[in-house]
This record gives structure tokens, C-alpha cells and sequence, in this order.
């Protein structure tokens, strides 16, 4: 079965890209329908390929006669890429099995399998060519896929700034793989210059100031694209913007394959002789983005922000655990850098499942109540009651509540934060209890912005007449939401196994093995530390309920009244509005208001203006709200000020008069070649 | 085999007297703190007597409300005592000691009041989404001090189970440490925040407009409000045992050796009494601080764990 599994992934993506080419023949009605169905089956029968490579092990390659002249692509399956394999096509399974009803806009429809395609070949790729191809591709099918909506203006910035990102990603790890691939050269075993496979880009990994160099390329290429601070920004906009089931599979799965680039490149093909302070950025970026994430998703007022928001403090958490394993391996800590990086895939693949599922009920609130912003929704538990308890499956693991999946994987993110303070001198130290520290801040906000999703979104009163007449999607969704909330339950209940899944890139990458004990039931961070078991915490909660349901049963007075809400005597509503003054309830904007000014006052330069009548006036009272995410401000604007300059300076020198064109050209010129005159004396 | 039995019937006492105790010492709060200003007070069993009335009332529930507001209690309230469960009170060793992760007392309580903050915004009143709100963001601060807490400890035991923690620090091989003082700092301070004490939050108030927790079940009634307020009880129990047994481990048996178990629990009553009693002095000499002024309360606990964590750093010189 494990030979199989590299042929037959290679075979899906063929069969996703023919789906992506024939796709735009069909007529407009079956094609969203043909689409789904053809994405689901590849992908889950490549899902239980990757789980089967995972389980039996097996390294596998695949030459394709295809690419760049002399050099052809070289595909291969390892664990870190079977690995991120499943987590890809169980999201893709459940992504487009959610639009098996059809209801996808079918303009934008060929582009699925082409996403879908390209981040499979992201993974498979084992040289520098189809890695990039993949990437691209992705790239490509994603802008286009954002642009589902395209007759709104917000939309279309959304997707072209993440173009813009995306160009910036592609611009740096170019550069990045060229390095690589030059050292891979020098092993001579084709003669040339460079070598663009990755087995000799690893035979000869790069050192000194080369490496350094392919470290920063690499977090700015694949951290544009992961939502790594600070390049985030395009995050928010472009999930809220693009439909619900691709938001899933870009939050879940795109993000994901981002981090694998990264971990592949910085793991795998540099090589463990890297020196300690490597795992720093990736820490600190890693935990700026988490709290940034968490603030953020506090404060904004769409329900999908909220989503893209957890995603970057999620991604964050999860870079934070690259870093630890990096700077563990460093020390030669190999127990440590194991837990540290089997915590990150956990962790990872928590995060899409349940990330996934977040995304789809949006998708299902955005399709039942056309709206996305917080303070026109609540009460969808009565209109929507199947979507509500799936989304609260999924925001119990955002929140990191115990025995959930996302607390799994933070339980062990925090150990290996715990036991990283063993590493280095005093000043890596303080650095690890402040990034420690921070990232449980992160975690608290993003329990703080999971309960405010739920509550606003789903429970109280309706605030519009558009969330009152909510109605509930159709069956295939349903189904998705319920598969991504059993193996999110399933990873939360088990997260040993997913540990033993994830045991070939845990011991590659970090010479460990994860502490997994008593039939994988028990997580621990040695072998003989007392850990934590999953299992037992579920089934002592289950027994605290029955003991609960049983006492109440036994001693309490049985049945219940119903009666309009107490509210410290507030008065009922008057008939007119069936629901209540919608504006007498907690909005989005109010139950953020405490964490928006004792956090971001200083984080997010959160200033209120109150626009308060003198008596007697009769406009009406203003507060309004104003926030800047510090990347925005720090980074983007100045980068576009200067962007703005250049086009300014370009469109000088095109206009220049003939004499003063031919004596910038001779300038030119001249420098040129002093330029090439010192460097050959050198 | 008769050593796991004995943790059982360690667990299974601990339980019963954990719930036992838990309306009792909030009735001596309650007394002391009348005596503290001159009155004579309830007696000591009233919140026991109180929740046994509750019980027999029947609950009247918001129109508005859902399945989530009816849940929401016994959620609240098993994730409360399943993190009791963990908590060692006389006894250590007990059968739950293998998985009593800290980290995981944290999340249970965090499941707890995530249960109790979806039901205050499920009936959609201000009041419930005012204290919904306000707990959110006190936890978003207590969690990070609670986790410095949790940090030094296992710098200096190397896990974060608590009954090993306990255990270690019973021997008092680890001496008396300038670190353990700023933790145990910390940790009242969390213990006070988390439990909605004074000056965080005022459990007897009335005046609206200055409760957190009391906004939060505002509409709960009969066994609902039964189940929250035994919950409350339980947890300002839970922290007190806690305290008590990271702090002052001092004459805890263990779970294997029966005879011990008697002083054990005179001693554990002990130490309860005395958390009662200066938790009773703090509150009546302390007034409620501004809700905004919380964050910074616990912003200097977090500090204060900073600094602990930092001292142990530098005395220790770990590498």
C-alpha cells in the first residue's frame, strides 16, 4: 500500500488539474456539483493514501519527465509531507464536500481543484522547480478563488493585496531556493552550477552568512503567506472576503503548507548544524503575531475576521513551537526539540480541522442570514441549531478548552515552553519566560474571542430581522461541519496517536522521539514525567456530569417555568419589536470594549471619540472607534509611501528631455562599469 | 492493588468532604467577616441551608433563552468538580495524582467560566453580556500570572503535575526561596481574581453596576442558580486547597497509608480555617477597585511571576 501512495497522490493531482482544465466546458448549472464531487473523492482516497504512508512509513520518489531542460521534476513522499498531506486533504474533503449541494459560484469553480492541486504538488515537490510551481499556482488559484465576489470593492482589495503578499513571497524564496541549490551545485553531481533537487541541496546544506540569508528569505516567504507578523494584514480581508468553504481550506490547509515550506526549507534542507539564535525570530514573530491575533479578534466585528484573526494567533502559537525545536536541536536537546515540534504538528493539524469547521459555519451563517457582521446577528441558536453546536465544538478547541483538540496541542506548546528555559544563557532565558507568558496571554484572548463570537453571533436576541429569519443550510455542509468536529474530537481525545502519526518528521527533524506512553493515551514531556492523558480528563469530566445529572435528578425539584428575563427589571418589549430592543443587549463592539482599551490602547492604537449634544440638539450621539494594526502603520504604509515616491521618480525619468536621457544613460553606463572593474580587481 | 485502592478511597473521601466543605467555608467567610464589622451573622451551615432551598424551587428561565443557558450550569459546575478531582486536599497519591497537570486545573476551570460567560450572553441582557465581558478580560490577564505560577513551580520541581509539585515541596528539600514568596504572591492574587473576591469583584453586592460574576447569572433561579452558586463555593475551595497544598504542604499523608489520614484532614481544616480568616481580614480592610484599574491588579501579579521566574534564572544559574 505505501508504494502506492506516492504514485496515486501524484495521479490525484493530475485528476484535480483535468477537473480544473474540463471544468469550464461544463454548463454553469452542473459545474459547481461536478467539481465537488470530483474534488472529494481524490482527495479523501489521497487522505487515506498519506494516513496509510504514515502508518506503515516508506520513503518514496518519483521522477516525472516533465519541467525545467535536463533537470525534470523529482516528486516525493516523506512523513513531514505525508504528514501535512492528510491534514491538507481531510480539509479539501470536507471544503468541498460542504458544496456537493452545488450552491458554489460557478464562475470561480475550476479554480478549487486547481488549489487543491497545487498545494498537493506544494508538498510532494522534491526540487526546487515544482516546489515553486506548486506554490505559484497556489497562489494563483487563491487570488482567483478571493475574487469569487468580485463586484465588491472590498473584495477586490482584498485580493490584490494578497497578490501583492503573494508576489513579495514568491519574490523571496526565489532567492531563497537559489541559495540552496547553489550549494547543492557544488557537490558536482551533475556538473553545473546549481542543482535544484533537494537531495543534493541537503547533501550540501548552506552556512555561515549564506544560511543566515535563506533563514530571513525563507520567513518572509513562506511567512507572508502563513500569517507570520508581521505580514498578517492581508489575512483578515481576504478570508472575510472569499466564500466559506474557501476561507476553510485557506485558513486550514494553505497556511499550513506555508509553515511545511518553511519547515522544510529551515529544517530539512539547511541542515541541523545551525546555530542557537536561529529559533529566535521564529519565537518572536511567532508570539507577536499569537497576542496580536488574539487582540484583534476581540475587536473585530465579522464574524470571519474574528476567524482570520485566530488564525494568525494560531499560526503564531504554532511558529513559536518551530522555534523552540530549532533552538532546542541547536542546544542538542533532541527530548525537548521533540516535544516542541510534535506539539507544533499537533497543534497544526488541530487547527485545521477545527479552523476549518469555523470557517464553514460562517460560510452556512453568511448563506442562512446574509450577513457576516457581529451586530447584526445573535440568536442563530434557534434558526440554526445544527451549525450553532458544530461551531461551538469548534470554538471550545479555539477557546483551548480541556479535553478539546486546540488544548492538546497548546499543552504541549507550554511544556516545551516550560522545559526551554534550560537553553542557553540568562538572556535566551527571559526571552523564553516572556514569549511563555505572552503566548498564554494569547491563548487567554482567544478563549475571550471565542466566547465572543459564540455568544454574539450565535446566542441572545436577534439583531436584525436578517438573523431572525435565518435559515439553516443545506445537508452536505452539515455533514462537513460534523466530519472536521469528530476528528477535531477525536484529535483532542487521542492526541497521542496524532503524535505517533507524526513520529517520522518528530524524529528526523528533532532526533527525538515525542514522550507517548501507555498505548499513546498519555502525552507526557519525557517518557517517565507525568503527562497529560486525554482520555482520563474526558472520562472524569463525563463522570462529574452523570454525577451532576444524577443529583439533580434525585434531590431538585424536576421541570421549569418560563417568563421574559429578569434584567434587573428591565421592562418587556413592547409588542412591536417581537424580539426586544436589539440595542439593549451586548453587541460585539461592547463585550470587546474592556480588552479594546486596557490592551489596545497601546497594542492597536485604539482611540474613542465621543461626539456627545449639548442638550436641547437632537442628532444623535456618536462613539466612534478607531484601530490600526501596528503592521499596517509600521510596515505597510510606509512601504506603500515609498512605493508611491518611486512611481513618482519612474514617471520623472520618463519624461526627461532627450539631452538628459542620454546623460542618465551614460551615467549608467559609466558606473556599470566601474562597478565590474572593481569587482574582478577584488 | 491495595495501594490503588486505597488512592480510590482517598479520591472518593476527598470528593465528600471537598463538596462538604465547600458551603462551609464560604459560611465562615461570611461569619467572620460579620463579626470583622460587629454583627453577628448567619450561622456557618446558612449557604448549605441556602442551596437546599434553591433546590426546591423550581427555575424560571429567560424566553429568550436556549439549550446553552439550561446547560450551562451542570457544565459549569462538572468541569468545576472534575478539577477538584485533581486537586489534592489531605491526601497525596490519591488516583487521580498521575494526570493532575496544573496546566489541565487551569483549563477546567477556563471550560467552567467559558460555560458560565455563554449562558450570560444566551439570555441577551446587559447585564449578562456586561459580566460576560468583564470576566473574559480579567482572565485574559489572571491566565498569564497563573501560568508564571505554574512556570516557577516547575522550574524548581521540573513538571507541572501537581501532586509531584506537592510532593517535593512537602520534603522542603527546597528551602524557603525568595522566588516561592513572589509566587505564592502571585497566586493569591490569581486565587482572589479567579474567585471574584475583593477588591476584584464584590460576591455580596447588589449594586449592579459593580458585579462581574453576580451580572453573569443574573438570571439563573432554582436548581440552575443552585448548581452555579455550589460551583462558586467549590472553586473558591478548590483555590484554597490549592494554595494550601503548594504553599503549605506540611502534614499531608499519603493516599497508601490510612493512619495518617485522620491528622491529614484536622490539619487540612486548619489550614482552610486560616485562609478563611485572613481572606475575611483582606476583604473588610479593602475596598472594590474600579473595573479598569483590574487589569493593572493583575498586570503586578504578572510581574511579580516574572520576577520569580527571572530570580530563580539568576540564582540558579540553569543551563
Amino acid at each position: 500500500m505505501t508504494e502506492l501512495a506516492l504514485p496515486g497522490a501524484a495521479l490525484a493531482v493530475c485528476l484535480l488539474l483535468a477537473l480544473a482544465l474540463v471544468s469550464p466546458f461544463l454548463s454553469p448549472k452542473m459545474r459547481a456539483r461536478v467539481v465537488a464531487w470530483g474534488c472529494v473523492v481524490p482527495c479523501a482516497v489521497t487522505a487515506l493514501l498519506a494516513a496509510c504512508v504514515l502508518i506503515g512509513g516508506g520513503v518514496g520518489t518519483l521522477a516525472v519527465p516533465l519541467g525545467p531542460a535536463g533537470a525534470g521534476m523529482v516528486l516525493a513522499l516523506d512523513g513531514l509531507s505525508a504528514f501535512f498531506l492528510l491534514l491538507l486533504m481531510l480539509v479539501a474533503t470536507a471544503a468541498s464536500g460542504s458544496a456537493l449541494d452545488g450552491h458554489a459560484e460557478p464562475v470561480t469553480a475550476p479554480f478549487l481543484p486547481l488549489f487543491i492541486a497545487a498545494m498537493a504538488l506544494t508538498l510532494l515537490a522534491a526540487d526546487a522547480f515544482s516546489l515553486m510551481l506548486g506554490w505559484e499556482l497556489m497562489s494563483v488559484a487563491a487570488a482567483a478563488l478571493v475574487l469569487t465576489g468580485h463586484r465588491d470593492p472590498d473584495t477586490r482589495a482584498a485580493a490584490l493585496l494578497f497578490s501583492g503578499m503573494a508576489i513579495l513571497g514568491a519574490v523571496c524564496l526565489f532567492p531563497a531556493l537559489g541559495l540552496l541549490a547553489q550549494g547543492g551545485g557544488q557537490g558536482g553531481a551533475q556538473g553545473g552550477i546549481w542543482d535544484w533537487r533537494f537531495a543534493s541541496m541537503r547533501a550540501h546544506p548552506p552556512e555561515g552568512l549564506r544560511a543566515s540569508a535563506v533563514l530571513l528569505l525563507a520567513l518572509i516567504g513562506a511567512g507572508s503567506k502563513a500569517g507570520l507578523a508581521p505580514l498578517h494584514v492581508w489575512l483578515p480581508p481576504a478570508h472575510a472576503n472569499a466564500p466559506g468553504h474557501v476561507s476553510a481550506l485557506m485558513s486550514g490547509a494553505m497556511t499550513k503548507i506555508a509553515l511545511y515550506v518553511l519547515v522544510r526549507l529551515v529544517f530539512d534542507l539547511c541542515g541541523p548544524a545551525q546555530p542557537l539564535w536561529w529559533g529566535l525570530p521564529l519565537m518572536l514573530l511567532g508570539v507577536a503575531g499569537a497576542v496580536l491575533g488574539g487582540l484583534r479578534a476581540n475587536v473585530e466585528g465579522d464574524i470571519k475576521s474574528v476567524l482570520a484573526c485566530s488564525t494568525i494567533e494560531n499560526v503564531g502559537l504554532i511558529a513559536v513551537g518551530f522555534g523552540l525545536a530549532l533552538l532546542a536541536r541547536a542546544a542538542d536537546l533532541p527530548p525537548l526539540a521533540a516535544l516542541a515540534m510534535g506539539g507544533a504538528l499537533l497543534h497544526a493539524i488541530a487547527h485545521a480541522m477545527f479552523k476549518s469547521l469555523l470557517f464553514l459555519g460562517a460560510g452556512a451563517v453568511q448563506h442562512g442570514a446574509r450577513t457576516r457582521r457581529l451586530d447584526r446577528l445573535g440568536g442563530l441558536v434557534h434558526t440554526m441549531p445544527i451549525t450553532t453546536a458544530c461551531v461551538m465544538a469548534g470554538a471550545a478547541c479555539a477557546a483551548g478548552l480541556p479535553p478539546s483538540a486546540g488544548f492538546a496541542g497548546e499543552w504541549m506548546l507550554f511544556q516545551a515552553a516550560l522545559a526551554a528555559a534550560r537553553v542557553g544563557g540568562l538572556g535566551v532565558q527571559v526571552a523564553v519566560v516572556g514569549v511563555a507568558t505572552l503566548m498564554v496571554l494569547a491563548a487567554a484572548l482567544a478563549a475571550a474571542a471565542a466566547v465572543r463570537l459564540v455568544g454574539i453571533a450565535f446566542l441572545g436576541r436577534p439583531r436584525s430581522p436578517l438573523a431572525a429569519g435565518a435559515e439553516e443550510v443545506a445537508r452536505p455542509a452539515h455533514a462537513a461541519m460534523v466530519g472536521l468536529g469528530i476528528a477535531a474530537l477525536l484529535i483532542g481525545l487521542l492526541p497521542g496517536w496524532v503524535l505517533v502519526l507524526a513520529q517520522d518528521p518528530v524524529h528526523r527533524f528533532a532526533g527525538g522521539l515525542g514522550g507517548v506512553r501507555d498505548a499513546a493515551l498519555v502525552v507526557a514531556p519525557a517518557a517517565d514525567a507525568p503527562g497529560y492523558a486525554a482520555p482520563a480528563i474526558a472520562v472524569l469530566l463525563g463522570l462529574a456530569a452523570i454525577a451532576v445529572a444524577w443529583a439533580m435528578r434525585r434531590w431538585a425539584v424536576p421541570g421549569m417555568r418560563r417568563g421574559p428575563a429578569w434584567d434587573c427589571g428591565f421592562g418587556a418589549p413592547p409588542p412591536w419589536l417581537p424580539f426586544g430592543d436589539p440595542a439593549t443587549q451586548y453587541g460585539g463592539a461592547s463585550f470587546g470594549q474592556p480588552l479594546r482599551r486596557s490592551l489596545g490602547a497601546g497594542l492597536l492604537a485604539a482611540r474613542e471619540a465621543v461626539d456627545m449634544p449639548e442638550p436641547g440638539e437632537t442628532r444623535p450621539a456618536q462613539l466612534t472607534v478607531t484601530l490600526h494594526d501596528p503592521a499596517e502603520a509600521g510596515l505597510f504604509a510606509p512601504a506603500a509611501a515609498l512605493r508611491d515616491r518611486l512611481s513618482v521618480f519612474a514617471d520623472r525619468m520618463q519624461l526627461l528631455n532627450v539631452r538628459a536621457t542620454l546623460s542618465v544613460m551614460f551615467a549608467v553606463l559609466v558606473l556599470f562599469l566601474a562597478a565590474i572593474s572593481v569587482i574582478q580587481q577584488w | 492493588m491495595v495501594s490503588a485502592l486505597l488512592g480510590l478511597l482517598a479520591l472518593v473521601l476527598h470528593l465528600a468532604l471537598m463538596l462538604a466543605a465547600a458551603p462551609l467555608l464560604t459560611g465562615l467567610i461570611r461569619r467572620i467577616k460579620a463579626r470583622l464589622v460587629g454583627r453577628i451573622g448567619p450561622p456557618v451551615t446558612q449557604p448549605a441551608r441556602d442551596l437546599l432551598r434553591l433546590l426546591r424551587k423550581q427555575p424560571v428561565v429567560s424566553e429568550s433563552a436556549s439549550w446553552v443557558f439550561r446547560a450551562a450550569p451542570a457544565t459549569s459546575f462538572a468541569a468545576t468538580l472534575a478539577a477538584a478531582a485533581l486537586v489534592p486536599s489531605f491526601a497525596l497519591d490519591m488516583s487521580t495524582a498521575p494526570f493532575a497537570d496544573l496546566l489541565v486545573v487551569a483549563g477546567l476551570l477556563a471550560l467552567s467560566r467559558a460555560a458560565t460567560a455563554l449562558a450570560a450572553l444566551d439570555t441577551g441582557t446587559a447585564f449578562g453580556g456586561i459580566g460576560a465581558s468583564r470576566e473574559m478580560t480579567f482572565s485574559a490577564f489572571a491566565e498569564p500570572a497563573m501560568f508564571l505560577v505554574i512556570y516557577t513551580l516547575a522550574l524548581l520541581v521540573g513538571t507541572t503535575n501537581l501532586d509531584a509539585i506537592a510532593g517535593v515541596l512537602r520534603e522542603g528539600a527546597l528551602g524557603l526561596r525568595v522566588s516561592l514568596g513572589l509566587v505564592a504572591l502571585t497566586g493569591l492574587v490569581v486565587a482572589i481574581a479567579e474567585n471574584g473576591r475583593i477588591p476584584v469583584d464584590n460576591p455580596a453586592t447588589h449594586l449592579e453596576l459593580t458585579m462581574v460574576h453576580e451580572a453573569m447569572v443574573l438570571e439563573y433561579s432554582g436548581r440552575h442558580l443552585a448548581l452555579i452558586e455550589a460551583g462558586a463555593m467549590l472553586r473558591l475551595l478548590l483555590w484554597a486547597s490549592l494554595l494550601a497544598a503548594v504553599f503549605a504542604p506540611f502534614g499531608m499523608a499519603n493516599a497508601d497509608a490510612p493512619l495518617r489520614w485522620l491528622p491529614a484532614i484536622g490539619l487540612w481544616a486548619v489550614k482552610l480555617g486560616l485562609l478563611a480568616a485572613v481572606l475575611a481580614l483582606f476583604e473588610t480592610g479593602t475596598a472594590k477597585m474600579r473595573v479598569f484599574r483590574v487589569p493593572e491588579f493583575l498586570g503586578i501579579a504578572v510581574l511579580l511571576g516574572l520576577l520569580a521566574a527571572i530570580f530563580l534564572f539568576i540564582s540558579q544559574g540553569f543551563a
